[in-house]
């Protein structure tokens, strides 16, 4: 492309391009900032955010050893997010309980091998094992592996949000 | 004897007075800096130390003055030493002719524009002995280059004085200053609007920034003359280089802008409106606006490459200025406008 010499000597020399570019960053100077102030503020969580693990109780109804406030354990040792874990991260015994019904024994969980890729929680046919947007956590050499007590308890923890981003998703399932 | 001493304590309080505010404005500027530029980048820039991040220049200093020097070992150190004070004293000395406002001058030599213009040119013999002496190839490129580049520019630059020098007569800055008096159409910005351009850059040029900052070249060189220094050293060739483009904005507002002059004079109403300001802050303000546009270009512009810097001191700024003296000296002789009256 070329340009009329004229025409290119009164733009060179009347600065016309630097101008542009210096009202360009002017604008830019008195534009609302897009600093996030990260501990005091966050970025918005989507409630398909795959974070720190964990296994869900039904809401209501006993556990085995009658406390009322504990429900059931959702999960039922069928081993598809075991069969389907890339990462074979997943690890599993099952056997039958004294009221009759299949439940897990072991249910451990490797953090250190675990991609949090959620293909476990769309194999889960009953929601047990979910995938919370908890991004705030931290795992040691010696806590990597996460025991069936854990992930409940981290289940237990998070229970209201899970809940809610679960329904939130519910009608693109 | 003790007239003399009094008189030497005197000239002492006087540097005291001029160069403690100078070192603290440099702390804050380079704290204006990051504000300005992270600004025009959408960014908020420092607010976590202290008041609004207004700490944050003495944290800086802080850090640097615990850090430790390190001394290469294949480095000059007599030279690697004398580099950053060679870098820092003509900066702070430039300061001695520079009038704030009238008669606030702490040496009012006659040819003040002349020592300002050999103390800048002085400064690159310590960025060139601090190249050397760090023996270091990123250092000795940007050694080499600041030279070149020093030497092209402050050819264009002295020609601008030459045309101050045939507009005013005098080399003197409260001269200079006083000639500009009577509005703001008066000052020389306006007929000598070029070689104001021409000045700039070569300012810009001369004090290594953004975009003639090819010494420093992070991309390319990592950090050019300074790369081996390290804590208070590093920060003296910081302090040298912002005292540098204070000096230069103040040079510039003096010969262009009218120094301590209110921009108001002259303009019926506003004049006398405006009357009860000291010159000082008039001449502070002026500093500050080009201090921002120091800024403002670097936030806005590219860096130039080698060639195209050689290309436009020479070829470009020598030409316009040669071609301007020639104009304001016909002006100057045919008594033209309200300037040569």
């Amino acid at each position: 492309m070329m340009k009329k010499p004229v025409k290119q000597i009164i733009q060179s020399f009347t600065l016309w391009e630097l101008l542009k570019g210096l009202a360009l960053t002017l604008k830019y100077f008195f534009k609302r900032k897009t600093t996030l102030q990260y501990p005091e503020e966050e970025t918005p969580v989507s409630p398909r955010m795959r974070g720190a693990l964990a296994l869900r109780r039904y809401p209501n109804g006993e556990a085995s050893n009658g406390e009322p406030s504990q429900g059931e354990e959702r999960c039922i040792a069928c081993r598809l997010c075991e069969a389907v874990c890339p990462a074979l991260a997943i690890t599993m015994d099952a056997q039958e309980r004294e009221d009759g019904s299949r439940r897990t024994t072991r249910f451990d969980i490797d953090a250190f091998k675990c991609i949090n890729c959620g293909f476990c929680e769309e194999a889960c046919p009953v929601d047990a094992i979910v995938l919370t947007p908890e991004v705030h956590y931290t795992l040691e050499r010696g806590t990597n592996i996460l025991t069936k007590e854990k992930l409940l308890a981290i289940g237990e923890m998070y229970e209201k949000r899970l809940a809610k981003d679960r329904e939130k998703d519910a009608p693109y399932r | 004897m003790q007239d003399q001493l009094l008189t030497l304590l005197g000239i002492v309080i006087k540097i005291v007075i001029i160069v403690l505010p100078l070192l603290l404005s440099v702390a804050y500027i380079t704290f204006a800096e990051r504000k300005v530029i992270s600004y025009m980048q959408g960014r908020i820039g420092p607010n976590r130390v202290g008041l609004r991040g207004l700490g944050q220049p003495f944290a800086d200093i802080l850090k640097l003055i615990t850090k430790e020097l390190i001394f290469p070992t294949t480095s000059n150190r007599y030279l690697f030493i004398l580099g950053p004070i060679l870098t820092l004293a003509p900066a702070l000395a430039g300061w001695a002719v520079v009038p704030f406002a009238k008669n606030w001058v702490l040496a009012n030599v006659n040819a003040g524009i002349l020592y300002i213009f050999a103390l800048s040119s002085l400064g690159i013999y310590g960025i060139l002995i601090a190249g050397w002496a760090s023996n270091s190839k990123y250092s000795f490129f940007g050694a080499l280059r600041s030279a070149a580049q020093m030497v092209s520019y402050e050819i264009a630059m002295g020609f601008t004085f030459v045309g101050v020098l045939l507009a005013t007569n005098s080399l003197n800055l409260s001269d200079i200053v006083l000639k500009q008096s009577g509005g703001i159409w008066h000052w020389y910005w306006l007929p000598l609007l070029p070689l104001f351009m021409v000045y700039w850059v070569a300012g810009v040029a001369e004090t290594n920034r953004a975009p003639f900052d090819v010494a420093e070249g992070e991309s390319e060189i990592v950090a050019g003359f300074h790369v081996e220094y390290s804590g208070m050293m590093f920060a003296l060739f910081f302090l040298a280089e912002y005292a540098n483009m204070i000096l230069i904005s103040g040079i510039a507002s003096i010969v262009f802008l009218g120094g301590w002059l209110s921009p108001f004079d002259g303009i019926p109403g506003l004049s006398a409106l405006f009357a009860w300001v000291p010159g000082i802050v008039w001449f502070l303000l002026k500093i500050s606006f080009f201090m921002f546009l120091y800024f403002w270009m670097r936030a806005t512009f590219p860096r130039y490459r080698y060639d195209q810097i050689m290309h436009l001191g020479w070829k470009v700024l020598i030409p316009v200025t040669l071609v301007w003296l020639v104009v304001v000296a016909l002006a100057v002789q045919f008594k033209i406008g309200p300037w040569f009256s």
